[in-house]
C-alpha cells in the first residue's frame, strides 16, 4: 500500500476538497489544476458540498483483499450537484434497493482495512441514500 | 461541601450533533440464540455499525452536524477531542484524522479521551475549561464508540455504537450556556478490558450499587447542593444509560419525574453507546427543548467516575435546532438483522 499517496490525498478523500474555476466557475473534482471546461487554470481550492443524484451503480462480490472485509458491495457513478461526476461506493443501504436517480450524500467512512489488521485504515468518501429528517 | 467548577468567562454550548448507525440488533435475536428467548430483557434493541464505521466515523459524522448547527468554520476550532474506548488504533491518534476530515486542521489541539462512558463528558469539562479561560473560543468535544461484549454475556444486549459532539464557546452565542459542572470519581473496579483483549470484563453484581448509583447519586447530589438547586428546578435530566432500568431508577431515587428523563431515555432503542451514552440523550433532549429550559446531565464511567453538569437553553436552540439532522432522525432510520450478520460485522468470525 502506497501511504505517501494516500497521505497526499487525504483532504480530496476525507471531505470533497476539489477546485473551482475562477474563468468559467466549473468546479473540478478531483483536483486537476486545468478547467476541463475552458481548459484555463483552475487552483482555486474550494469544499464540494456533498449531494448528488446515483447516475449508474454496480454490485462488487469478488473485492480485492483489502476491501474484502465489506464485500459484497455497490459502486456507483454520482453526478454530483456541484457538477462533477465521482465513482465511490454506496453505503448504509440497509433494505434499499439501490436506483439511478437516487438522491445521496456524502459520509466519510472506512475504505479498506489492510487485511492482516496491522496497517493502515484508509478512511475516505463514501454516499448514502440522503436521510429523512423530520425538521429542515 | 466541594465547590463547583466555573469558567471565569461564561461558556456554553454553540452547537451539538448526534450519529447513530443504521443497523439494529433487537435484544430477543440474541436471546433467541444464548437462553432459547427465556429471561427479561434489559432493552429492545441496539445500534450496530456497518462494516465500514469505527468511533472515528461516527465521531466525523456527529462532528459535522455540531458545525453546522454552530455555523462557523471548521478552521475556528482550537481542540478537537475524542472520548471513546473503542479508538480504532491503540496507537494513532483518533483526533488527527477526525480534525483533518472537518478541516480543522492545523493550527488545533488534537487528543484522544479515555475513561470508559464518560470519556466524552471529560472532553466537554476540559473544553469548558479552555473556552472559560479566555484561551480560545471554540473547541470540540466528541464522545462516541463501538462498543463490543463478549458474545453470549450480559453486556452484548446493550453494547452499542452512536456518539454525540459538542462545540463549546462563549454563552453570548451559545444555545445552552453552562450553569457548572462537579465531578466525583474513586478508584472502583467494576468493569475493565486489559490491553490486547477484545472484550470487557466486569464485576457482575459490583456493577450497581457500588459503580453506578453511587457515583452518579453523589456526583448529582453533590451538584444540587453546590447549586442551592432542587430536582424540580430542572426541564429535563439525563443520566447514563447501560440499560433502560438503571438511569429510571436513579432518576426516582434523586426526585427527577418520569417525565423529565423521558426525551434524553434513547438507551431502549439505541443501546449503551458507552462514551455516547448520557450525551446522546443531551442531543435528544436539546432537540425538543425551549429557551429557558434546564438540562442536566449526569454521566457514569466505570473504574469509575461521574460528571455533572447542567445547562440553560438560550433564544439560539430555535434557529439552530433544524440546521442538521435530530437524533431521532436517525433513531427512525432502521434496518433490523439478524445475529449471523451482526457476528460477521463486528468481527466476531475467525477466518484464519
Ligand atoms: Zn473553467
Amino acid at each position: 500500500m502506497d501511504i505517501s499517496r494516500h497521505w497526499r490525498n487525504r483532504k480530496q478523500r476525507y471531505r470533497l476538497v476539489g477546485e473551482v474555476c475562477p474563468h468559467c466557475g466549473a468546479k473540478l473534482f478531483p483536483p486537476r489544476d486545468v478547467c476541463p471546461h475552458c481548459g484555463m487554470e483552475a487552483k482555486t481550492v474550494e469544499t464540494l458540498v456533498g449531494t448528488g443524484t446515483v447516475y449508474a451503480f454496480t454490485t462488487v462480490r469478488q473485492a480485492p483483499s483489502d476491501f474484502a472485509e465489506q464485500s459484497p458491495y455497490v459502486v456507483a457513478l454520482i453526478s454530483l450537484d456541484d457538477g462533477p461526476m465521482l465513482t465511490a461506493q454506496l453505503t448504509d443501504l440497509g433494505d434499499v434497493e439501490p436506483y439511478v436517480g437516487m438522491r445521496v450524500e456524502m459520509v466519510t467512512r472506512k475504505l479498506r482495512n489492510a487485511d492482516d489488521e496491522r496497517g493502515l485504515i484508509i478512511y475516505g468518501y463514501k454516499f448514502r441514500p440522503v436521510l429523512e429528517r423530520a425538521l429542515a | 461541601m466541594p465547590e463547583l467548577l466555573r469558567p471565569e468567562r461564561p461558556v456554553g454550548i454553540v452547537g451539538y450533533g448526534a450519529y447513530v448507525p443504521r443497523y439494529r440488533l433487537p435484544a430477543k435475536e440474541i436471546a433467541r440464540i444464548w437462553t432459547q428467548g427465556r429471561g427479561g430483557l434489559p432493552i429492545e434493541e441496539k445500534a450496530v455499525p456497518g462494516l465500514d464505521e469505527d468511533t472515528i466515523t461516527i465521531s466525523i459524522e456527529a462532528a459535522r452536524n455540531a458545525l453546522a448547527r454552530a455555523g462557523i468554520d471548521a478552521e475556528l476550532l482550537r481542540a478537537v477531542w475524542v472520548g471513546s474506548e473503542s479508538h480504532p488504533y491503540a496507537v494513532k491518534p483518533s483526533s488527527t484524522i477526525v480534525a483533518e476530515a472537518l478541516g480543522a486542521t492545523p493550527f488545533t489541539q488534537a487528543g484522544d479521551w479515555e475513561f470508559a462512558c464518560k470519556a466524552g463528558t471529560e472532553a466537554m469539562v476540559a473544553a469548558f475549561g479552555l473556552i472559560g479561560s479566555g484561551m480560545a473560543d471554540y473547541a470540540l468535544a466528541i464522545g462516541a464508540d463501538t462498543a463490543q461484549g463478549r458474545p453470549g454475556d450480559a453486556l452484548e444486549y446493550t453494547a452499542a455504537a452512536g456518539g454525540a459532539a459538542f462545540i463549546i464557546g462563549p454563552a453570548e452565542e451559545s444555545l445552552a450556556v453552562l450553569l457548572g459542572t462537579l465531578s466525583y470519581v474513586t478508584d472502583t473496579p467494576d468493569f475493565w478490558r486489559r490491553a490486547q483483549q477484545p472484550y470487557p470484563e466486569h464485576g457482575m453484581r459490583f456493577t450497581g450499587e457500588p459503580a453506578y448509583f453511587q457515583h452518579i447519586g453523589s456526583a448529582a447530589r453533590a451538584f444540587l447542593e453546590a447549586t442551592n438547586t432542587t430536582p424540580q428546578d430542572y426541564t429535563y435530566a439525563i443520566f447514563h444509560q447501560p440499560n433502560a432500568k438503571f438511569p429510571q431508577r436513579i432518576a426516582k431515587q434523586l426526585g427527577f419525574t418520569p417525565e423529565q428523563i423521558a426525551p434524553g431515555l434513547v438507551v431502549p432503542t439505541v443501546g449503551n453507546t458507552y462514551s455516547g451514552s448520557a450525551i446522546l440523550g443531551l442531543t435528544a433532549t436539546l432537540d425538543v427543548a425551549k429557551p429557558g429550559d434546564r438540562i442536566l446531565v449526569v454521566s457514569f464511567g466505570s473504574g469509575a467516575g461521574s460528571d455533572a453538569m447542567a445547562f440553560e437553553v438560550t433564544d439560539l436552540i430555535e434557529e439552530r435546532r433544524a440546521l442538521a439532522p435530530a437524533t431521532q432522525d436517525y433513531i427512525r432510520r432502521r434496518t433490523e438483522i439478524d445475529y449471523a450478520t451482526y457476528v460477521r460485522w463486528r468481527g466476531k468470525l475467525v477466518l484464519k
